[in-house]
């Protein structure tokens, strides 16, 4: 078990090195020169644009750029964006806030769509299994930025439930009408996929053994199905979770979030490659950590999965 | 979770029902399954009753309502299920109570054991805890005592190791050994009537046997009432006292097991019998009496059996063997499979090492000639079929196939595509070895378009006339396999198999998933075909009667090696080895008789510690 952790944290090696290349590349090959964006329509002097771009390392080709990146990177040296602000401070701002509201929505989320689906799956066919598979249908149909406004309208301006925007002062109570528009389009998807996974093991041998053993329905719901029907639904949070860590820029654009996804489109606009490699080198340890957790979950959830 | 905490313990259970009282008494019941706004019945108006200490077999086809109304019993059907009549349990009604009343009696007083131990124990907790959850429903005990329990029930069951099977998670246990975990979850609470849902299916035949002998012991031990469902008459002929045969929703015939084997009244009775395949009765010739061969073989004695009567039965065996290897025909010809020392392997995978199947197997098949090859799972008799056909490479040795080196040939090569050719194979499962939206027509059609032997009218004149050979009626053509029954589909697995003309044909457990009736029918056309046309056949079973019916050669593996082979008489009149000699044994009689004779033999096979 242990070797089977340290082969999965190692593979993050080749994962890392992959995706900052290909994102540091990326960034590098935006057309447009991000200096001059920088001073907008004045000319700064030419010794200005020279030091900037000796700081930044942009007269450098590419190779050595992304070879001082690393370099900075691995002495913990994230340096400066182009508004002279500290890289390292930036994340330190940003990333706490993405995770209270990808939290926020990750349990939104779990709690809602298992229970809705297990519900629906307990009575498939049934009026309650119809009106949430059409409900879950139109939440997944309407696209997140018509929610966001709808929610924000309705629920922060003329109901006065939640603070429409977050701003500066982002804390899980302000959090919870992002997290709600986040978490309503997986909870879709999380609400059909137990409730598909509950009705298959409903007619499984076992059950109806656990049936014959003369356990309650509610035991044989919750001891018997619902370990058994978790399976597939852990896998899709799981995977859901890296993307939501990513940020969401729409809600988080809507909702005036300061978190990863905001900032990270600001940086892509500006082309200010650091702080972009930055941002995805977190995303991607968040990425493979949550894999591995998922799979360590998924074991201890189903005995005949064993890892070595 | 204790629902009754005001139950007896276990230990000084005072509410024993008498011998021979009547502990089940089923009186007009009738069960319904609503399909699309409509009633469709599954039982019809059944009456029967259970004694004490007295198993009741019902028998019956797929489709005949035995499992339906077993399940009725105990309000175990799904929720579109209609159930009528009454029920009564030591007098007590079970059909109508509220569904609180019905659940003291589930696992308390009737316990269920089901066909597939794998699937019906939950796969995500241990056995251990599956039985204690049991006992603790029904009993108001602490942790530790459900434990030591459920130990108890383990060691009951004759599990090996108690302690470690507690721990284990189903998977983690071999077939028999699941089914006896099971076995010793239904009997936890002591119950007054246990229903067998054909409990043995899934599992060898030697494991089966031993399951038999598990129950009829813990009868005699326990002096439960049972009711058995199965379609295998062996396993009925073994274990019953009385028998109920049902078809389409209704009993047709009970009475003891004596008279319904002896002297069958009903018609169906009469053809479900007769269908039966019967080790040692198989093939036109003689019938071979195997008891008497295993007795000769292992100088063994029987109690149920005059001496004399063995003796001459013995003598009569050896003459017929005598006569047999006197009649064997030449084998000639260039072999159309030959196999020299070949072992084969599964090739490695990722972090999976290379399993190795098959390990220095030498066999020989002449053209003309059906090869038996039996062996029980996990022998490598399957990977033996699918390496013929080229689709496991061969590790080592040499494989032949047709005059060609299959072994040497290239992995989807030309070669191995035009050896493929001359292979036709007949797949276990028909239903999901058609495509299903193919309609049958195309289906037969198509290795003859791919291999460019026919096009347009002649290969529709083809298909007809491949049709007719299998005995379907030519506009079944445009049909699609989910039209078909088991065995139609079946019928067309063997057409397409037939249809570019093989020397070879490859048969993997062609009927081991049909009904009795249906299997005795496929057979019977397979023979004729075989007889007709001539090519040499690859039969891979597990079932020693089917084996019988067919092979001119049988073939016996063990764990990857063959362990015996030799012509039909040799292996059924005079085994050699141990283990054919076993797996003989453990093949149940149709016939309580000559089965009592037969269980007696395997008894002394087993005590004179041949493993």
């Amino acid at each position: 078990m242990i070797r089977y952790i340290i082969r999965r944290l190692l593979q993050v090696i080749p994962v890392f090195l992959g995706t900052t290349l290909l994102v540091y590349y990326m960034v590098f090959a935006l057309p447009g020169d991000p200096i001059a964006a920088l001073f907008g329509d004045r000319q700064p002097p030419q010794s200005v644009i020279d030091a900037l771009r000796n700081q930044y390392n942009l007269d450098q080709p590419f190779w050595v750029q992304y070879g001082l990146f690393l370099k900075n990177l691995f002495t913990f040296n994230l340096g400066v964006d182009f508004t002279q602000q500290p890289i390292a401070a930036t994340l330190a701002r940003i990333f706490p806030v993405t995770a209270m509201l990808a939290i926020e929505a990750l349990i939104i989320q779990a709690v809602f769509g298992v229970l809705f689906g297990v519900f629906a799956g307990l009575r498939k066919g049934k009026l309650f299994d119809s009106t949430v598979l059409v409900a879950s249908l139109v939440v997944i149909a309407v696209p997140t930025f018509v929610l966001g406004f709808v929610f924000q309208l309705v629920f922060g301006v003329q109901l006065g439930w939640a603070k429409p925007t977050v701003g500066a002062s982002a804390n899980w109570g302000n959090l919870i009408l992002p997290a709600v528009v986040l978490g309503l389009v997986s909870f879709a998807y999380v609400l059909r996929l137990t409730r598909t996974s509950v009705i298959e093991n409903m007619n499984a041998d076992y059950v109806r053994t656990a049936t014959a053993k003369g356990l309650s329905r509610p035991r044989v719901v919750l001891a018997h199905i619902l370990r058994n029907s978790m399976i597939p639904v852990v896998t899709y949070l799981g995977a859901n979770l890296g993307g939501l860590m990513g940020g969401a820029i729409v809600t988080e654009g809507i909702f005036n979030v300061p978190g990863v996804g905001n900032k990270l489109y600001q940086a892509v606009q500006r082309g200010e490659g650091p702080t972009v490699v930055a941002i995805v080198s977190v995303l991607v340890l968040v990425f493979v950590v949550a894999n591995l957790l998922v799979d360590l979950l998924y074991a201890w959830l189903d005995p005949r999965i064993r890892y070595e | 979770m204790t629902d009754n905490s005001g139950a007896i313990p276990l230990e000084t259970d005072t509410d024993k029902t008498a011998p021979g009282a009547k502990v089940l008494e089923v009186r007009d019941l009738s069960v319904d399954f609503g399909v699309e706004k409509k009633w469709v019945p599954a039982a019809i108006g059944l009456n029967y009753e259970v004694r004490a200490g007295e198993v009741l077999a019902i028998v019956g086809e797929s489709g005949s309502g035995k499992s339906a109304s077993s399940m009725a019993l105990l309000g175990l059907l799904p929720s579109n299920s209609r159930v009528r009549g009454s029920v009564k349990l030591s007098g007590r009604e079970l059909i109508g109570p509220d569904a609180g009343r019905i659940r003291e009696v589930r696992g308390k007083d009737v316990a269920v054991i089901f066909q597939e131990p794998m699937t019906a124990l939950n796969p995500v907790y241990t056995v251990g805890a599956q039985i204690v959850e049991t006992l603790r429903l029904h009993n108001a005990i602490s942790p530790d005592e459900a434990k030591e329990r459920a130990l108890h029930m383990l060691d009951l069951v004759e599990l090996p190791d108690p302690e470690k099977a507690f721990k284990s998670y189903p998977h983690q246990l071999s077939g028999g050994q699941r089914q006896r975990a099971m076995i010793a979850q239904s009997l936890s609470c002591d119950p007054k009537l246990l229903i067998a849902d054909e409990p043995t299916t899934a599992l060898d035949v030697t494991v089966q046997a031993e399951i038999l002998d598990l129950m009829r012991h813990l009868r005699n031990k326990l002096d439960s009432a049972i009711i058995l469902i199965t379609h295998d008459m062996g396993v009925v002929a073994d274990l019953a006292d009385r028998i109920a045969v049902m078809r389409r929703g209704v009993i047709v015939e009970t009475g003891t097991a004596q008279q319904i084997f002896s002297n069958p009244q009903h018609e169906y009775t009469q053809a479900l019998l007769a269908a039966v395949p019967h080790l040692g009765q198989g093939a036109d010739s003689a019938d071979v009496d195997v008891t008497a061969a295993l007795a000769a073989a292992t100088h063994s004695e029987l109690e149920s059996v005059d001496p004399e009567e063995l003796a001459r039965r013995e003598r009569e065996n050896e003459e017929a063997l005598k006569v047999a290897a006197a009649e064997e025909t030449k084998r000639k010809g260039e072999p159309v499979l030959e196999l020299t020392d070949v072992a084969i392997e599964y090739p490695k995978q990722g972090r999976v090492p290379a399993f190795r199947a098959v390990e220095g197997a030498n066999l020989v098949i002449y053209p003309g000639e059906v090869l038996g090859l039996v062996g029980e799972s996990g022998s490598g008799k399957t990977t033996i079929g699918r390496a013929a056909v080229g689709l496991l490479p061969v590790a080592e040795g040499t494989m032949r196939v047709v005059g060609q080196d299959i072994s040497a040939a290239k992995r989807n090569g030309k070669q191995l595509h035009r050896i493929r050719r001359d292979i036709g194979m007949v797949f276990q499962d028909p239903s999901s070895s058609l495509n299903p939206r193919l309609p049958i027509g195309e289906s037969i059609g198509e290795p003859m378009f791919l291999a460019g032997v026919a096009k347009g009218a002649a290969l529709q004149g083809r298909i007809e006339k491949l049709l007719d050979q299998v005995e379907l009626p030519r506009s079944y053509r445009n049909r699609y396999p989910h039209e078909l029954s088991g065995g139609q589909k079946q019928r067309v697995g063997i057409a397409r198999a037939l249809s570019l003309q093989p020397k070879l044909m490859v048969a993997d457990e062609p009927t081991s998933a049909l009904d009795v009736s249906v299997q005795a029918k496929v057979l019977e056309l397979f023979q004729g075909l075989q007889r007709e046309l001539g090519f040499a056949c690859l039969f891979v079973t597990h079932d020693l009667a089917v084996v019988d019916v067919l092979a001119d050669r049988i073939c016996v593996m063990q764990r990857g090696r063959i362990v015996e082979q030799g012509t039909r008489d040799q292996i059924l009149r005079n085994p050699q080895e141990a283990y054919t000699q076993r797996l003989l044994a453990a093949v149940p009689l149709p016939d309580p008789e000559k089965q009592r004779e037969r269980r007696e033999l395997r008894a002394q096979l087993l005590a004179a510690g041949i493993e």
